[in-house]
Parts: C-alpha cells; structure tokens; sequence
C-alpha cells in the first residue's frame, strides 16, 4: 500500500498543467522494466482502489464503474479482462481533467469520486457483496510474465494452445508486447490464417514461441507474402511445411524473400526445380543469415578442392552443410582425406559424413584399422561405406560392420 | 516438494568419466552437465498446483436471476511449466584434476555434495597412474608428435636394457626428492612403521615427483611407459619422454598421454561417453561411496593427528601404491605391481 500512495503522489505532483495522458507517460517513464497497465488500465485501477484516495479504506468499491463481472464461464476459469471492461468511466474522468485545469491535488481527488467516501462498516447489498473482488493488485513492472497470466486472458489462452511463456519473455520487447495484445481481437484472426496456410493445431504453440512477432503483421502482407511463394510454384504442401518450419519465413517482405531465393539459385548455380526442393527441404536458409553460407561455399571450393558439381550434389543431398561451422568442416575433411585417405569423388557421395561429429568418425576409423577391417575403396573386398561407418548406432556398428562385440569396441575405446 | 528432490538425491558424489582425446576437459564437464540437466527435466513433473476459486454466476434464485458464487478448483498459471520455464536449469558439477585436449583417460567429477570431496581428494595428496607412448628419433618443440620439428636423430643403438637403465636412475632421484619433500625423519620409529604400511609421501604442494616409472613395451621407434606420479601435469610428461630420448643420445617424442588411474578411481570405474546417463552416473557414485569414505578418513584422518605428515594406508591403497623404503632402484622395476592391465 504504501507503495501504491508513493507512486500515486509522483503520479500527481506530474499533474501540474498537462492533462492525463501526459502524466501517464511520465510515470512510465521512471520505470525500467515493463509497464503492464497502459494509460486505460492505470486510471481504472486507481479509481477503483479508492482507498488510497480516501486514506484508509480497504474495500474495493466497484460501485463507479457499474456492472461488470459478467461470468465468462469458458474453459480458462475467471478472466477479469481488467482492460476492455473499464472503458467508459476513463472517458468521463479525462473530460473532467480537462474541464478542471487547477493544479490543486485535494480538488482533483475530490472531483473524481462519483460517491462520498464510504466506510467498511456500512452494510451493502448481496449482489454488491458479491461483486467484490479482493485479489491482490497487479505488479506495475515485472521481468516475467508470470505475475500477470493468470489474470490475463490472452496470455492464459496463449499458454493452454502451447506457447512457452519462458522462452517468449526472454525475447526483446516480446513479453510486453503479448501483454498489450487482444486476444479476439489480433490474435484469433492469424491463428486461423496460420491454420488456413496449413500449420498443425499442435504446431501452433511451437511457432509462436519461436516467432511472437508474427502477431504485430498485418494480415494483408501475410496474405501477399503467400500468394507470393505459390506464384512461385512452391505446392500448398510445401508452403505449410516450409512455414511451419522456418517460422520467420513469413516475417520476411516479398523482396527479402526474393533476394534470397535468387542468390541460392545465382550461387549454387541450380536449376529453378533443384532450388525449389532445396528450399522445401530446409526452409531456414532462407531466413538465416547469408555471410556463413558464403563462406562456407568458399571454403569447399577453395581449400577443399571439391568442383561446383561436386558440391550441388552434396548441397542436394544434405542441405544442412551449407550452414556448418566452417572450422569443424575443416577438420573433419583434413581427417577424412588425409588420414584416412579417402578421395574426392567417395565424399561427394556420402556427405553425410561431414555431418556427424568428428570424434564419433576418429573412434570408429581407429577401431577398424585395429581390426584391420579399415577398406573404403570400392573396388576392394570387404569394402565398407562411409554411411555404414558413421550413419548406424553403436551396436549395430559393432555387430554387422566390425563384427565385434560392443564390450570389445568399449575396451578399445578406454585404449585410446 | 520431497518427489522432486528424489532424483537429486542420487546425485551427490563422486564418479569417474573416460576423457577422449582431442576434446577440453571443460567440454567434457559441460557436456555431461546439460545432458544430466536434459534427463532430469524430462522426468515426470508432479500436476499443476490448484487454487480454490469462488467465481460469481448466475443462478436460478428465488427471485429470478441472482449472482451467487461457486466453488471451483482451478489450475494455477503461474505454476504451469511452459510458464516458469524448465525445473533444472543448474548443476553443481566440479572437475577434479584436470586433463590437458591432447591427453586421455580417467577424470575425476563431483557433482552437488561431492564437490566438498574433491577438495578432500586434493589435499590426500594421492597418486595417478600413466601410460605414456613415445616415438624415437625426432624432437619437436612442445614434445608431441604434433609439433613443429627440429630434429630427426637415429636410434639404432637404443636397447631396452639402456632405456631400463635411464628409467631405473629417474626413479632413484625422485624417490629421493620424495623422501626430502616428505619432511620425515627416516631413522625415527615413526618413519618405520609408516613405511612398512605404505607410501611416504608429502602431504603438501611439491613440484612433481614420480614415485614409480617402467617400461611396458620396447619395439623400435615405439616405446610404452608406466609412470605413477605426484603434483603432476600431463606437459611435465612429455617432458620426461623427451629428456629419456635425449639420455638415450637420441631424441624422442611423447604420442599418447593416458591417465589409467587417479587416486582410487581406476579404468573400470570409468564412464565412456556413450554411457553418459543419469542411471549409470547414479550407480557409479553408489559404488564409489564407501570406498571414498574410507580413502578420505584415512588420508585426511591421519594428516589431522600427525599435522600434515603421512598417512595410513589400508589394503585398497596398498594394491595401488608401493612401499619403496630400502630398497634398491633396480628391485623397484620389478617389485611394482601392475594396477590394470591395458
């Protein structure tokens, strides 16, 4: 409480000339952290706690903002949607502010009150009685979201459809942002324009924890940017599955899109049906940045040696390459070539080695040679391909390509 | 609340895991930390807390419509996961002595309580055994293979006898260092019955010492050593390695640095990489509990009588370590029993 009296008198000692909205600014300026209640929210809250006007009384009065409450009986339980309720009452006190130009605190607090001070003795009606709510006041500022979703309605219906609030308030300037939102109003629409694209009821959740921002666009540019992809003849399949897995795909504007399935196309040099699976295939290079997959395009050129052809069929092949660290690719390719000795054109047919880990490729490699099963030459018997050395679990490993027991291949390891 | 503390429980302790070469020490602690935190997070939560709530409704009344309040139990928000976020985030997990990128072998952790422990394990001052794989005929400037090279020397004349030779004189000067850093008097009663338990050793920081060394394999250019040690770094090793090649009047370079043993946690007590659950970390530290208590009281309990001097040693110790009182350097090779086999 004497927190609230504190804030209250910077609150009016900032009412000297400018009206209300004004003032509102200001006290939200002296917080750091998020303001949860915006300009609607602050007057509705501090007229109705009339008791720090009065000095001393407890009892919530709700007589001044008439009926409300109205028993949403839905499936989340009470909802006191604090904001859409108290809006007319905050019209009719900021026509008084503006009538009243006086700087005179006491005259302001005494205009406000539609009603003489009440005391908590006098008797009230039962349906006034239950009308009082007493929970305790709303936080002003918060660094998580957890103090205001379960009086918020779009954060609890948010939280029931799957979105991980923790993972949502550590964004910048998303937790506030859900916080202002509606949820009939802003977020019902391109949910259902999201479920129209062709995201999953159960993927809805995921995708808005990735990406809350989808919910500030507009439903027109949402509308173009997919127009925009099918005019590009990605099927409506192929749509759903690239924007349920790149969720900031649609974020992106039509010429950001554009730039970038030219330069897919320009650089690897594929053919428009060959870029387009890429792209349905691993929808986030689109949305990930471009100066990794530069470099890593230079690097196989460059220092590995591998010709353009070589490379559009491994990117074919195993699209996740093109967004490896640079370093580990390196290394992996020194061991692979140079120690074990394996040439070009093997690799280029297997990339799924440059995926895996490299200590996985040395421990394996090593065992075989002790074996002296270690044969990646085609044209030799006994020979053993590198998805066999590096795709399979351990047991199957040990029992089909070494043929060697998993308790040998642990012994080994320990020799290491 | 005491259901979710149960899997914690389990993890207070000690436990070894198997470090593979080429990868830090401190990936490996961080590994086994998020993949203990991923089995922990992933066990059964208990349901969402509920809330009576008394929520106002219209009711059929005696005089039409009336507002009355119901009872009814709802799930409170605030505590739902995807709204607090994951239970564990955190683990106390400690490393004991550390393995340097290139070298392997069994490193020691503690997690939650155990991290005291280790601590406790440091100030016992106990012993680690090597295994250490050396190439004749070169020399590069940080003493591995893997070094830039200076010099390419023969090593035609090197016998096993002259390399037993050289290893029989190292083990004589560090014992004797051994015995001066140990702070004993060796004709006093005291240093007799000490010895005839068990080591003499020092209890406090030295500059390393190596209480045993012999050759395991001689097939030139390669070689293989066992080396027990104290106070030491895997770099001091190969070190070693390249002050033999250069007794020798030949040069050498250390391949392979492997920790068989640390104190009391050996091979077998080792977790390899596959292995690394929360199951199997849980079982490592159940086994390795009593035999930790008994180590630490012994080692510790016995430096708090004599004030920092040695220690008792029971059987366990004894099969690891070696008494080395009074006898000569050339008996040592032979007397040093051999902790595991490779």
């Amino acid at each position: 409480m004497a927190f609230w009296a504190r804030q209250i008198s910077i609150w009016c000692s900032s009412v000297k000339t400018s009206n209300v909205a004004n003032s509102i600014q200001r006290l939200r300026k002296t917080h750091r952290t998020w303001m949860q209640l915006d300009e609607l929210s602050v007057l509705s809250l501090l007229c109705t706690d009339n008791h720090f006007l009065q000095r001393g009384l407890k009892t919530y009065r709700p007589v001044s903002l008439g009926s409300r409450l109205q028993s949403t009986n839905s499936s989340n339980g009470q909802i006191v949607s604090s904001e859409s309720n108290l809006l007319s009452p905050v019209n009719h006190y900021q026509q008084q502010a503006e009538v009243i130009p006086s700087s005179d605190t006491k005259t302001l607090y005494e205009v406000w009150e539609d009603t003489p001070p009440s005391s908590a003795l006098e008797e009230i009606s039962e349906e006034e009685a239950v009308q009082i709510v007493a929970e305790p006041p709303l936080p002003l500022g918060s660094f998580t979201l957890r103090d205001y979703v379960d009086r918020s309605e779009t954060l609890s219906k948010l939280v029931l459809l799957g979105v991980d609030l923790s993972k949502v308030e550590k964004r910048p300037n998303a937790g506030q942002f859900l916080l202002r939102l509606d949820f009939e109003k802003d977020i019902r629409k391109r949910l259902l324009f999201l479920k129209d694209v062709g995201v999953e009821d159960n993927q809805l959740g995921p995708f808005l924890t990735q990406n809350p921002y989808i919910l500030a666009v507009d439903i027109e540019a949402l509308d173009t940017r997919v127009a925009y992809l099918k005019s590009k003849k990605f099927g409506k399949e192929a749509v759903a599955r690239m924007v349920s897995r790149a969720p900031f795909l649609l974020s992106f504007s039509v010429e950001r899109l554009d730039n970038r399935l030219g330069f897919f196309q320009k650089e690897l040099g594929l053919s428009v049906q060959k870029t387009r699976d890429l792209v349905v295939r691993l929808p986030r290079l689109l949305t990930g940045s471009l100066e990794p997959i530069k470099e890593n395009l230079q690097v196989f050129q460059a220092e590995l040696g591998f010709r353009l052809n070589e490379i559009q069929h491994i990117v074919s092949k195993v699209p996740k390459i093109l967004t490896a660290n640079k370093r580990k690719l390196t290394k992996t390719f020194d061991y692979l070539h140079n120690v074990m000795g394996i040439p070009h054109h093997i690799l280029t047919n297997f990339p799924e080695v440059f995926n895996s880990k490299l200590l996985r490729i040395k421990e394996r490699h090593m065992f075989l040679t002790f074996l002296g099963r270690a044969q990646y030459d085609p044209a030799q018997p006994s020979y053993i391909s590198l998805d066999k050395l590096v795709c399979m679990p351990d047991e199957r490993f040990c029992t089909e390509v070494a043929k060697a027991s998993v308790k040998d291949f642990e012994k080994f390891l320990k020799t290491l | 609340m005491a259901a979710w503390r149960a899997p914690r429980t389990g993890l207070n302790g000690l436990f070894a895991v198997y470090k593979a070469p080429g990868v830090a020490s401190i990936w490996v602690r961080d590994t086994v930390e998020t993949l203990l935190l991923k089995e922990l997070n992933s066990l059964e939560q208990p349901a969402v807390q509920q809330q009576v709530r008394f929520l106002p409704t219209t009711v059929e009344g005696n005089a039409g419509k009336e507002l009355t309040l119901t009872v009814t139990q709802l799930p409170v928000l605030a505590a739902h996961p995807l709204v607090r976020g994951p239970e564990f985030t955190h683990l106390k997990i400690g490393a004991g002595h550390r393995l340097d990128t290139k070298s392997s072998g069994v490193f020691v952790l503690g997690v939650g309580h155990g991290n005291k422990l280790l601590t406790d394990m440091y100030n016992a001052h106990l012993t680690r055994a090597y295994t250490v794989r050396g190439l004749f005929g070169k020399a590069t400037d940080d003493f591995s293979d893997t070094g830039r090279l200076i010099e390419k020397t023969t090593f035609d004349h090197v016998t096993r006898d002259k390399l037993e030779q050289i290893l029989a004189v190292i083990q004589g000067t560090n014992h004797k260092a051994l015995l001066m850093y140990s702070n004993i008097d060796l004709k006093t009663q005291e240093a007799y019955e000490l010895a005839v338990k068990g080591l003499i050793r020092p209890m406090e920081k030295t500059p390393p010492l190596i209480t045993g060394i012999r050759c395991l394999q001689f097939a030139p250019p390669e070689f293989q050593l066992e080396i027990q040690c104290l106070h030491e770094t895997q770099q001091y090793l190969r070190k070693i390695v390249h002050e033999i090649g250069l007794e020798l009047k030949s040069t050498a370079v250390c391949t392979q640095v492997r920790r068989t043993r640390d104190g009391f946690f050996t091979l077998d007590n080792a977790l390899l990489q596959m292995h690394w659950n929360l199951q199997n970390i849980r079982n490592s530290i159940k086994d390795s509990k009593i035999k930790v208590k008994v180590e630490l009281q012994r080692s510790l309990g016995h430096q708090a009588r004599c004030g920092k001097r040695h220690t008792d040693m029971d059987q366990v110790a004894e099969s690891e370590l070696h008494s080395t009182e009074g006898m000569s350097a050339s008996d040592l090779t032979h007397k040093m029993r051999e902790p595991h086999a490779d």
